[in-house]
C-alpha cells in the first residue's frame, strides 16, 4: 500500500496494475532475455543487449548497453574489463538493490541510501583444473546491505529478505538451471 | 440394476468435522439433508494420518456447535483414536442423516439445483456443499519423475511410522507440521535424516506461559476474515505451521531438530543424473520464517497491552533465530545409498475429479468467495482460510458452517443469488 508521501522513485502502482493484468494473461508474462558476446582478443570480450521479447511482441532499451570483460593482470591477461565472476556479482547485486526498492516503496518505507557490498569465495583450483572435487564456481557468495531509510532494523531486515525472495538473479544463483550450449 | 433417485434441499458431501458441522446447522434450520460419507464418519481421521499424531490444537480448544472436549487434560492434545471418538460422538449426539460407505462419483448441474451419482444410488438436490476435504491427495513436485528407481517413495498420505521405511537415510522434501514431525519421529528411529527446508512457518509451541495456538485465538489473529487478509491467495497456500501436539508442550523448530541430528537442507530444486540439488537459499529461509514469528509474537505483545492482559501472561520473550549450518549442503547422491527412501511432506491438495461443475480453476482450485462457490447453490466447507484464519481447523467449523447456512438459506429463500457472501 504505497504511501503518496514515500518516493524511492519506483512506480508501484504501475507496477501492481501490470502483476493484475498478467494474472489473466500469463503468455504475455513469458520474457526472453538476450545478450550477444564477441571475441576481441585474449580473454577480452564485448557484450551487448538491447532487445528482448515480453508483453507479446519485441521489445527495445532505449539504447543498446555494452559491457566489457576480461581477465586481471595476473591471470596474464590485459585488464580490459571486469572478470565475468565479478559481472555475475554486479547481476546479483543490482537486483536485490532494485527489489528493495521496489519492496520498500511497496511497504511506504523512505529510502535514503542503499549500499550493497559483495564478495564471492572462489578456489581457483577448480577452474585451473588443478583438484577436480573443487568446483568452479563461487562456493560462497556474501551479500552485505547498508541501508539508510525511515524504517526500523527489523523493518529493513524484512525488506531484504523479501527483496531476496522475490530476485531473479538470487533464484538463478542459488537454484539449478538447465544451460544448452550449442554451436552453429 | 435400476435405483430410485432421492431427493433433499441439501447434500452434503463428507462426514468429517466440517461436514458434520454443517449438517448441525443446518438441522437447526430444520432444513432436510444427508451427509454423504465414502467411509465411515470421521474417515480422513481413521485412515489417512501417521499413528503417532496428534492434533494440533489442545483439547480445549476442540468444539463443534455444541459439542466440547470435556475430559481431564484440557492442555493436552488428542490422539487420532480421540479425534475419531470426538468426531463420531457428535454425530450421535447432533442425529447427523450420516449414509456411511457412499461414495460421490459424480456431480452434475440440474436445473433445479444438482444431481449427485454415488456408489449407493443418486440423489439430487437445491443446494450442495462440499465437505470433502483439503487433504484428499498428496502434492508431489513433477520433479519426483527423475527420483532412481532404486529410492522408495512416500507421501504423508500413506506414511504411518518410521518401521515401513527401508533402513537407511530418508530424505524429507518439506518443513512444515508434516515435515517437522515426520523428521523427528524418523530420526528417533535411529536413521540418518535429511530435511529440505523452502518456504515455512516458525512456531513456538508456548508463550508467554500459553499455548501459541491460545493467542492465535484470544488476539483475534485466528478469527481474521478471508476479506481482510491482504494476499488471499497467499494466505491459502500456506504451508501449516511447524507445531507438533506433544503432552510436553515441546516446540518443534528447524533448531530443534537440527539439534536432534537432522540435517537441513535447501529446498529440493531438482534431481538430474541422480543427484538431488537444494537451493542455496536456506538462509533467507530462515531469515523470512524467524522475522515474521517475531511480528506475529509482536502483535501478541501489542494485544496483550492493549487489552491489560500482561498481568495474566508471562513476560515477553523472543527465541534463538534458526541456527544457520556452517555450509549446507547443496547435492546428494541418490544412487550410492545413503538415502534409501523419500518422505513427500510437499502438502496435499482436494480432490474434485468427480466434480462435473466448472468450479475449478486452472490450478485445481474451487472458485469461490468465502465458501460461496462460483455455481448457484454450491458451497464449500473445511478449506484454508475459507472464511477466517481458522478454518481448516476443528474449532474453526463452527463459524463457517453457521455462515455458509446462514448464505445458503437465503438463497433457498430467493433473497440471495450468485456469489456475494452475506457479512
Amino acid at each position: 500500500m504505497a504511501e503518496t508521501s514515500v518516493n524511492n522513485g519506483v512506480n508501484v502502482d504501475a507496477l501492481l496494475a501490470a502483476r493484475e493484468v498478467l494474472k489473466g494473461a500469463p503468455q504475455a508474462a513469458k520474457f526472453t532475455w538476450r545478450a550477444s558476446c564477441k571475441w576481441k582478443n585474449g580473454t577480452h570480450s564485448v557484450s551487448k543487449v538491447q532487445g528482448f521479447h515480453g508483453l507479446g511482441e519485441e521489445q527495445k532499451h532505449k539504447t543498446e548497453f555494452s559491457f566489457e570483460a576480461d581477465h586481471p593482470e595476473i591471470f596474464a591477461s590485459e585488464d580490459l574489463g571486469a572478470t565475468p565472476v565479478e559481472l555475475v556479482l554486479v547481476g546479483l547485486a543490482s537486483c536485490l538493490t532494485a527489489g528493495v526498492a521496489a519492496v520498500a516503496q511497496n511497504r511506504g518505507i523512505q529510502l535514503r541510501s542503499v549500499e550493497a557490498k559483495l564478495e564471492g569465495s572462489m578456489d581457483i583450483q577448480g577452474i585451473l583444473g588443478i583438484d577436480s572435487d573443487v568446483r568452479n564456481g563461487y562456493d560462497d557468495i556474501k551479500v552485505t546491505f547498508n541501508i539508510d531509510a525511515d524504517a526500523s532494523k527489523k523493518d529493513i531486515e524484512a525488506l531484504v529478505a523479501q527483496s531476496q525472495k522475490r530476485s531473479a538473479v538470487y533464484d538463478i544463483v542459488t537454484n539449478p538451471t538447465n544451460v544448452r550450449v550449442e554451436v552453429v | 440394476m435400476e435405483r430410485t433417485i432421492e431427493q433433499f434441499t441439501t447434500v452434503v458431501i463428507g462426514a468429517g468435522h466440517a461436514g458434520l458441522a454443517t449438517s448441525r446447522c443446518l438441522s437447526e434450520r430444520s432444513l432436510d439433508h444427508v451427509v454423504l460419507e465414502r467411509g465411515e464418519i470421521a474417515n480422513s481421521w481413521r485412515r489417512e494420518r501417521w499413528d503417532s499424531l496428534r492434533l494440533l490444537t489442545p483439547n480445549w480448544q476442540s468444539k463443534l456447535p455444541g459439542h466440547r472436549y470435556e475430559g481431564a487434560d484440557p492442555d493436552g492434545f488428542m490422539t487420532m483414536p480421540e479425534v475419531i471418538a470426538f468426531v463420531s460422538r457428535f454425530a450421535v449426539v447432533s442425529n447427523a442423516p450420516v449414509r456411511t460407505h457412499t461414495a460421490v462419483t459424480a456431480v452434475r448441474r440440474i436445473e433445479e439445483g444438482y444431481e449427485v451419482a454415488t456408489s449407493a444410488g443418486g440423489f439430487r438436490c437445491r443446494t450442495l456443499v462440499l465437505a470433502s476435504g483439503a487433504c484428499n491427495l498428496p502434492s508431489v513436485p513433477a520433479l519426483r519423475q527423475a527420483v532412481p528407481a532404486s529410492i522408495e517413495c512416500v507421501t504423508a498420505l500413506d506414511y504411518r511410522n518410521p518401521a515401513q521405511l527401508p533402513d537407511g537415510g530418508v530424505l524429507i522434501v518439506g518443513a512444515s507440521a508434516t515435515g517437522v514431525q515426520l523428521a523427528d519421529e524418523i530420526r528417533r528411529s535411529g536413521r540418518h535424516v535429511t530435511l529440505s527446508v523452502g518456504e515455512h512457518v516458525r512456531l513456538p509451541r508456548t508463550y508467554r506461559g500459553r499455548d501459541i495456538l491460545w493467542w492465535m485465538d484470544a488476539s483475534g489473529v485466528w478469527n481474521q476474515r478471508y476479506d481482510e487478509i491482504d494476499d488471499l491467495t497467499r494466505a491459502r497456500s500456506l504451508p501449516s505451521p511447524q507445531l507438533v501436539g506433544t503432552p510436553e508442550r515441546t516446540t518443534l523448530d528447524l533448531n530443534a531438530l537440527m539439534t536432534a541430528g537432522v540435517e537441513v537442507v535447501g529446498r529440493l530444486s531438482a534431481i538430474r543424473n541422480g543427484r538431488a540439488l537444494f537451493s542455496g537459499g536456506l538462509r533467507n529461509h530462515f531469515a523470512l520464517a524467524d522475522l515474521k514469528m517475531d511480528r506475529l509474537l509482536d502483535t501478541f505483545d501489542d494485544w496483550a497491552r492493549r487489552n491489560a492482559r500482561d498481568a495474566d501472561v508471562d513476560a515477553p520473550e523472543r527465541f534463538e533465530p534458526t541456527r544457520v549450518p556452517a555450509s549446507s549442503r547443496l547435492d546428494l547422491d541418490l544412487t550410492r545409498g545413503a538415502i534409501r527412501s523419500i518422505v513427500w511432506a510437499t502438502g496435499f491438495r482436494p480432490d474434485y475429479s468427480w466434480l462435473d461443475v466448472p468450479v475449478v480453476d486452472h490450478k485445481g482450485r474451487l472458485r469461490h468467495t468465502g465458501g460461496v462457490v462460483d455455481a448457484p447453490g454450491l458451497y464449500a466447507i473445511g478449506l484454508p482460510v475459507l472464511r477466517r484464519r481458522k478454518s481448516t481447523f476443528i474449532h474453526g467449523a463452527e463459524d463457517d458452517a453457521r455462515d455458509i447456512v446462514d448464505h445458503l438459506a437465503g438463497y433457498l429463500a430467493g433473497a440471495a443469488v450468485g456469489s456475494a457472501a452475506a457479512p
